[in-house]
């Protein structure tokens, strides 16, 4: 793994784009310890103070320090995210290796399932839970229901590597040898469907800190933990950008698709790792 | 039996599902709520106006039905469902007395409007540049492109509709932001209202292709230089083939299918974004009215949209599954 992750840094000009970025927002994230204000403290430094030495990025309306603000907001957002991804792996794990190992029926009924999820609109549906549970609707509330209804796009994907998985020669020895399916699974496939597992981790960290904004700043979420999207939520509700507090809105904006475009070229780039033609492209050998 | 009814069957059998499984997880979810929504939404409303008392008292019964708080469980459940196949969703509480259903196949025309030129706007111009750049891997202008779809195509909706409205708002302010037509023209089928109506849709369509066309240009993109290195597309260069036949019968042909099935798997997706996108720049669509119907607490056409949404997008994938075939011979073989 170590190796890996080296040689992909070495010879992969995105895997290293990608690091850089997400490896700012990790520190900026890890810098909320030294905050030496409380998150939800308003007025604590003069507001709308332009980006100056005294406060690097400036002031917001409420009173808060925007750096400081920031570092909680992208701490909580990218948990937020973590949390998210590891709930629905384990749901596509389960999903993709049983569909894929069993076939059949069991595969039928639960891709048919599958496919329901990929098609609905999550976002009404998320937009519907939040307006029966208001203020009951927690972080980590939101969490679990996002990672319930975000799994199916990644169980197809380790389906079809676990059906491939099966009519290998070590699947066959592990059945004569007595091995329960859940053996085989944990054991002998798990290990094989790792890869496709991490990069879609970044995907659906995307994907879930994607809706988690879009939901925040509308307010439709827990306002009071202050996230990326709670940030741009309290800043609209200031018409930050008519009274031209514009550094409350471009930073966390700015630190945001950072995160983004970071994290999808760390997935992007561990894609093109885990496909063999294109590992072969990019040696210069291979079928052209 | 096999060939094209058997696939249709399979097909209409996976639409009843997807439309089953989100009828059902919308009840559970209005079910699953430790507070009283009824009387949540009735203290909403009659905050702001002195209601008559006997109105109120029609309005909770009304509400009790429609969130199934009366009779068993059995009952419950199925007056929901027959409620959903009358499409009657009772009277909105937001705008009394106006029926729900009314409000929402007002709004629907835009967003529908708004969603099938934009993702068909996308989709084909996401596909015939990422051809290009997976065929001529050369060209230098067709690199760059690869690389701007892939910095814009991780950055979810609302960020880039967002960042358009700064642009267009506030920064360069040449195009209308908000609305769906100008408000002193009155609706009809004449230029004035068709050119302000085209006028307002730039913003909203312009962010929705912006964010979808990285993803058609990426994965056409893999597509085509995978298929490029195939026995097929080297023996037709050999073969003396010109290049543009090539690209067009041999290699576009073939990477169209699975982008046809990756239309049909994102349009959930791709609704979403159009929720956020109505909402950033005020478009009178089912987006615009799901968001303020939740800021007013309007619980039955909250879930209006909701299961009509479903519906709507569930009927979009049937009708690109249906005309799959055209596009791939092999299902009708099969």
């Amino acid at each position: 793994m170590g190796k890996i992750l080296a040689d992909l840094l070495r010879f992969n000009i995105e895997f290293r784009i990608g690091a850089l970025l997400v490896g700012l927002a990790l520190i900026i994230a890890a810098l909320s310890i030294f905050s030496p204000y409380s998150p939800i403290d308003v007025y604590t430094v003069p507001p709308d103070v332009p980006p100056s030495s005294a406060y690097w990025l400036g002031t917001t309306s409420r009173g808060q320090d925007v750096f400081w603000q920031l570092t909680f907001a992208l701490r909580n957002t990218l948990l937020f995210g973590f949390a998210v991804a590891i709930l629905s792996r384990i749901f596509s794990l389960v999903i993709g290796l049983v569909s894929g190992y069993k076939g059949g029926w069991v595969d039928r009924v639960l891709m048919a399932i599958n496919d329901t999820f990929i098609i609905i609109p999550l976002f009404p549906l998320l937009v519907l839970c939040y307006f029966v549970l208001r203020d009951s609707m927690s972080w980590a509330l939101l969490a679990l229901i996002m990672a319930s209804l975000g799994w199916a796009y990644d169980a197809r994907l380790i389906r079809s590597v676990a059906m491939s998985l099966k009519t290998r020669e070590y699947t066959r020895t592990g059945v004569f040898s007595g091995m329960s399916t859940r053996e085989i699974l944990m054991q002998e496939h798990l290990p094989h469907v790792m890869p496709i597992v991490f990069s879609t981790t970044m995907n659906n960290i995307n994907w879930s800190i994607g809706l988690e904004v879009t939901l925040s700043v509308l307010g439709f979420t827990d306002i009071n933990t202050p996230t990326i999207g709670g940030m741009i939520y309290w800043a609209n509700q200031h018409t930050a950008m008519v009274a031209g507090v514009w550094w409350w809105i471009a930073f966390p904006i700015a630190a945001i698709v950072m995160t983004f475009v970071g994290l999808f070229l760390l997935a992007v780039s561990m894609n093109e790792y885990i496909d063999p033609r294109s590992r072969l492209n990019r040696m210069g050998g291979g079928a052209s | 039996m096999s060939g094209y009814p058997v696939y249709f069957a399979k097909r209409l059998a996976q639409f009843a599902l997807v439309v089953f499984i989100g009828v059902n997880l919308a009840y559970f979810i209005t079910h699953a709520t430790p507070i009283d929504p009824v009387e949540q939404s009735i203290a909403a409303v009659t905050n702001f106006s002195g209601t008559a008392p006997d109105a109120i008292a029609q309005m909770r019964s009304s509400l009790r039905e429609l969130y199934g708080l009366t009779g068993t469980p059995r009952q419950q459940y199925l007056s929901f469902w027959s409620r959903i196949v009358r499409a009657d969703f009772g009277p909105s509480l937001s705008a009394f007395p106006t029926p729900v259903s009314t409000l929402v196949f007002r709004a629907l025309p835009w967003t529908v409007g708004l969603l099938v030129t934009s993702t068909i706007a996308t989709w084909i111009l996401g596909n015939l540049l990422g051809g290009l750049a997976g065929y001529y891997q050369k060209n230098r202008a067709l690199k760059a492109m690869g690389v701007i779809a892939m910095t814009l195509h991780p950055i979810p909706y609302y960020i880039v509709a967002f960042v358009l409205l700064i642009i267009f708002g506030f920064v360069w302010p040449v195009l209308p932001i908000s609305g769906g037509s100008a408000m002193n023209l009155p609706q009809g089928w004449n230029w004035a209202f068709i050119s302000s109506v085209l006028r307002h849709s730039i913003l909203p369509a312009m962010s929705l292709i912006l964010i979808g066309l990285g993803s058609w240009f990426l994965g056409m993109r893999s597509l085509v230089s995978n298929i490029v290195t195939e026995d097929h597309v080297r023996y037709a260069e050999l073969a003396g083939v010109s290049s543009r036949r090539i690209l067009v019968s041999y290699v576009m042909r073939n990477a169209l299918a699975p982008q046809v099935t990756g239309l049909a798997m994102s349009l959930g997706g791709i609704f979403n974004g159009a929720i956020i996108t109505e909402r950033v720049f005020g478009y009178p669509g089912v987006g615009t009215l799901l968001i303020d119907a939740v800021y007013a607490g309007d619980y039955g056409l909250v879930l209006g949209v909701t299961t009509i949404s479903i519906l709507g997008v569930s009927l979009g994938v049937l009708i690109i599954d249906l005309i799959y075939p055209l596009i791939d011979p092999r299902v009708q073989a099969r």
